[in-house]
């Protein structure tokens, strides 16, 4: 009985969450928002998809007319907390990925490899992300991306904000 | 084999290669997009905070109108000094004929001396005037005040002349430029006409009201726009905004710009700008084609009706408190309350019409608190509407007016009452605000004008054949924007609003093929270097320093919530609860739950020690130890309706307000309240502050005392 109690208690807390997040990007405020922002709240609600995993679950609520609606994404989004799903990628495994593309292992990825990765291989970056990461992530100087310094940035900003606890 | 396997090999690792630079880069993106995801989520919150502490702010003046219906209803004096007092707070300041505003506000007697180093004006304007002002005020320096008289009898002169409604034709001058709200923002204007071009017979513009308020500039850019008015009277276009209003100056910052500025002469120059405010034209029209309003429309806007009234008669314009009786007193009696009307026991009763004339403010010469109270309702009733319009939102019923709903009229001649349908057309397009859902509703929120939703907007540009709207008064994140299906665009031009960093201005140009083309800016160099991360972060902080204010100001509700939700009186509650508390106190709708962490720091196993959580949020507020904590609460909570009373109070726009009214005040307020206020506990609270002279308070130096004066951080 205990443990209906505090799952249910967990439960109440973990849709309060999602709807809140829900929310902030319901425009119209009817409990609706485009699919294409799903992505969006998945993330800010703690969890790492890759975008295939993002289409797969907005396969499963988009509207015809590409919306979704609050109770849909609510169904499915408290089943994947719940789950644990979509866990974060550890920073030394995010370290690993760069360094393999870091062919001569200097520490740093010039400009052109970093745009020819990322915009043509895996889940590719359309040429916005791209632009927006180089802004960051470059050094004007080099055009070399020293990707520690970068990771540890990130990292640092990241923690500041909404730590995710269920 | 030798060779074989190698290439084998060569080809086994050069495969495993790119199928790993193929993970890592799917490991990398998710990584990223992660990142930039939670950034989003942060900069809505940060802009939600913004709208909703903005917006709430508005409703304070609800509850200045509570104070004032409560000092009406209930409160009787115990003095007369009281009675002179609560008096002096209902009954407005004069009002001026037309002759007399001219004698009134004359500049020719005024002498420009010697030593004045800034721009000198002569009438007719010229186009080198126009640039030596926006050099001076490059400069920083001042326009005498002589000038600026001179400008504002100019201005009043040419725009008397024009129609409610402005006619722009883009055959003559081939494209229209448009600009939204302005703020008092001068950086704005000058990075407009930067990029854009000065006005001038080959560049049209029309400047879409809220010119000033809450930014410091408001003043330069006022006589900047007034001056180009009457160099290109035919190209340069200015519609009214719900902020081109005394009442709502003396809220929102321009009636104190223009007091420290003009020491000597400011109370002329407001008195002037007031009237100028109303003879403002209310729309202007592009091609017969597009409408250019400052708010929006309800679905009752009449274009007819709009170009036949007298504007200039709305010198403040907005809510009226409803009237149940129907039945009119031809006037309002001598001040000794003899009114035929009866009045029923809440103190409402038959609208007298308003008196005209200068009020001499005296109260009755009697101790009998009860007459006192009877003429107190019955002679002011008029002018409280004056305040409670400021923040009324009585409920649905039809409301009735019954005279007139404007304070200070300008001619005693004049049939003084207005019919109700012709101010709520002003109202509506002053202060409505586009929804997306169907329909049309009151505006609670701003508490003027409606929400109107596509089908309005639809029925009326069908109605009059237009082809869309444009409007301002809403801040956009990126200086426009489109609703209503491309039907409504809003265009706001004041950006960093909030905070630098938080928004874009923009301003759209229109050619006569009426498609519309932006141009986006921000006023600052240093937003432009930060890195999106960094804008965020900044805008985020204040927005965040905003809020722990807010929360600062609810401590003791706050307490009794927690309270609520810990029986065990343990201390702690659980972070969920905190989340539903802090909510149901503040009902800012916000997402708590998200902002938590920025909230509170520390926790432990999920609950939270609300009591040094809460000294925590004081700490840092920086309150004075010795005055009472609830006090400064009370304080914190009401400063902006506090600072608004104080203005009223002091007619004469000195900045100075007497001890005794300090404390009579502060009496009023705090039984209204429900605080207990020891004599004891005024008086510390007054000692913390520094008397200029005579037992005067310098209530901006009282203030910002208490940290109330909001510096924005540099």
């Amino acid at each position: 009985m205990l443990t209906f109690y505090l799952r249910d208690g967990l439960i109440a807390e973990i849709e309060k969450k999602i709807t809140e997040a829900f929310e902030v990007f319901d425009r119209e405020s009817n409990k609706t928002v485009d699919g294409r922002e799903i992505g969006c709240i998945i993330r800010s609600l703690g969890c790492f998809p890759n975008e295939a995993e993002v289409q797969e679950l907005l396969a499963k609520i988009e509207e015809p007319d590409g919306f979704v609606h609050l109770e849909n994404f609510l169904r499915v989004m408290t089943e994947v907390l719940l789950d644990r799903r979509f866990q974060p990628i550890p920073e030394d495994v995010i370290l690993h990925a760069f360094e393999a593309l870091d062919e001569n292992k200097c520490g740093y990825i010039t400009k052109e490899d970093l745009v020819k990765h990322l915009t043509e291989e895996g889940e590719r970056f359309t040429q916005e992300e791209m632009e927006d990461m180089l802004v960051v992530a470059l050094d004007p100087e080099t055009n070399t991306l020293h990707y520690r310094d970068y990771r540890t940035k990130l990292v640092v900003d990241e923690t500041k904000i909404f730590p995710f606890n269920v | 084999m030798g060779s074989g396997s190698s290439v084998n090999v060569n080809y086994k690792y050069s495969l495993q290669k790119s199928e790993n630079a193929f993970k890592a880069a799917v490991l990398i993106q998710q990584w990223y997009r992660r990142h930039v995801a939670r950034l989003e989520m942060r900069r809505r919150c940060t802009w939600r905070i913004f709208q909703s502490i903005e917006y709430s702010c508005e409703q304070d003046q609800i509850k200045l109108h509570n104070f004032f219906s409560y000092l009406m209803d209930q409160f009787t004096p115990s003095s007369s000094k009281e009675r002179d007092f609560i008096s002096r707070m209902f009954i407005s300041g004069e009002s001026y004929k037309e002759a007399e505003l001219e004698k009134y506000c004359d500049y020719e007697s005024i002498e420009v001396p010697d030593s004045y180093t800034g721009p000198h004006l002569s009438f007719p304007l010229l186009p080198d005037h126009a640039t030596a002002l926006l050099e001076a005020f490059q400069q920083k320096q001042q326009l005498h005040a002589r000038y600026v008289l001179n400008l504002l009898h100019e201005t009043r002169k040419h725009l008397k002349q024009l129609p409610n409604i402005s006619h722009v034709s883009t055959c003559y001058s081939e494209e229209v430029t448009v600009c939204g709200d302005l703020h008092g923002q001068l950086d704005d204007l000058f990075l407009i006409f930067y990029k854009n071009g000065l006005p001038s017979p080959s560049k049209s513009y029309v400047f879409n009201g809220d010119f000033v308020d809450r930014g410091k500039q408001s003043l330069e850019i006022l006589v900047i726009l007034f001056t180009f008015l009457l160099i290109y009277p035919k190209e340069v276009h200015l519609n009214r905004g719900n902020h081109e209003d005394h009442m709502v100056n003396l809220r929102y910052g321009f009636t104190k710009e223009v007091m420290q500025k003009y020491k000597v002469h400011g109370k002329k120059i407001l008195r002037m700008f007031q009237n100028v405010f109303c003879w403002l034209p209310l729309a202007t029209l592009i091609d017969q084609k597009v409408l250019i309003i400052h708010g929006g429309i309800s679905d009752t806007t009449d274009l007819e009706m709009l170009e036949k009234i007298q504007r200039d008669k709305f010198i403040s314009v907005l809510r009226l408190k409803k009237r149940k009786e129907s039945s009119r007193k031809p006037q309002i009696e001598a001040v000794n309350g003899e009114s035929e009307a009866g009045t029923d026991a809440a103190g409402n009763e038959a609208a007298p019409r308003l008196s005209l004339q200068p009020q001499s403010a005296q109260a009755p010469n009697t101790a009998n608190r009860l007459e006192f109270s009877r003429w107190l309702r019955q002679t002011v009733q008029e002018q409280i509407d004056t305040c409670r319009r400021l923040m009324d939102i009585s409920e649905s019923e039809p409301e009735e007016l019954t005279y007139s709903s404007v304070v200070s009229l300008k001619d005693v001649d004049e049939p003084c009452w207005t019919r109700q349908e012709e101010w709520k057309q002003v109202l509506d397009i002053l202060w409505s605000d586009p929804m997306p859902q169907e329909g049309c509703r009151e505006n609670k929120v701003r508490g003027g004008g409606c929400y109107f939703g596509p089908d309005v907007t639809e029925k009326f540009l069908d109605k009059y054949s237009l082809q869309f709207l444009i409007r301002s008064h809403e801040c956009k994140q990126e200086g426009y924007e489109f609703c209503h299906n491309r039907k409504v665009l809003t265009i706001f031009s004041a950006s960093n609003y909030y905070e630098i960093g938080s928004n874009r201005g923009a301003y759209v140009k229109l050619g006569p093929d009426l498609i519309p083309h932006f141009v986006q800016y921000q006023a600052n160099k240093t937003a432009h270097m930060l890195t999106m991360t960094q804008r965020i972060s900044r805008v985020e902080e204040s927005a965040f320093r905003a809020l722990r204010e807010k929360l600062f100001a609810h401590t003791s509700a706050l307490i009794t919530a927690f309270r609520s939700y810990d029986g065990d009186n343990t201390g702690k509650i659980t972070l969920s609860n905190w989340a539903t508390a802090v909510e149901s106190v503040l009902r800012l709708g916000l997402p708590w739950r998200m902002l938590r962490p920025q909230l509170v720091r520390s926790t432990e196993d999920g609950m939270l020690e609300y009591k040094s959580w809460l000294d925590d949020l004081a700490m840092e507020q920086r309150s004075q130890e010795h005055i009472q904590s609830s006090l400064l609460e009370v304080i914190y909570r009401n400063r902006s309706n506090l600072e608004t009373i104080f203005r009223i109070i002091d007619r004469d726009h000195s900045g100075l307000i007497s001890f005794e009214e300090f404390q009579q005040t502060w009496k009023l307020f705090s039984s209204h309240m429900n605080i207990e206020l020891t004599d004891d506990g005024i008086n510390d609270l007054v000692r913390s502050i520094d008397f200029n002279k005579d037992g005067n308070i310098d209530f901006n130096e009282f203030l910002e005392a208490f940290r109330l004066v909001k510096q924005r951080p540099s």
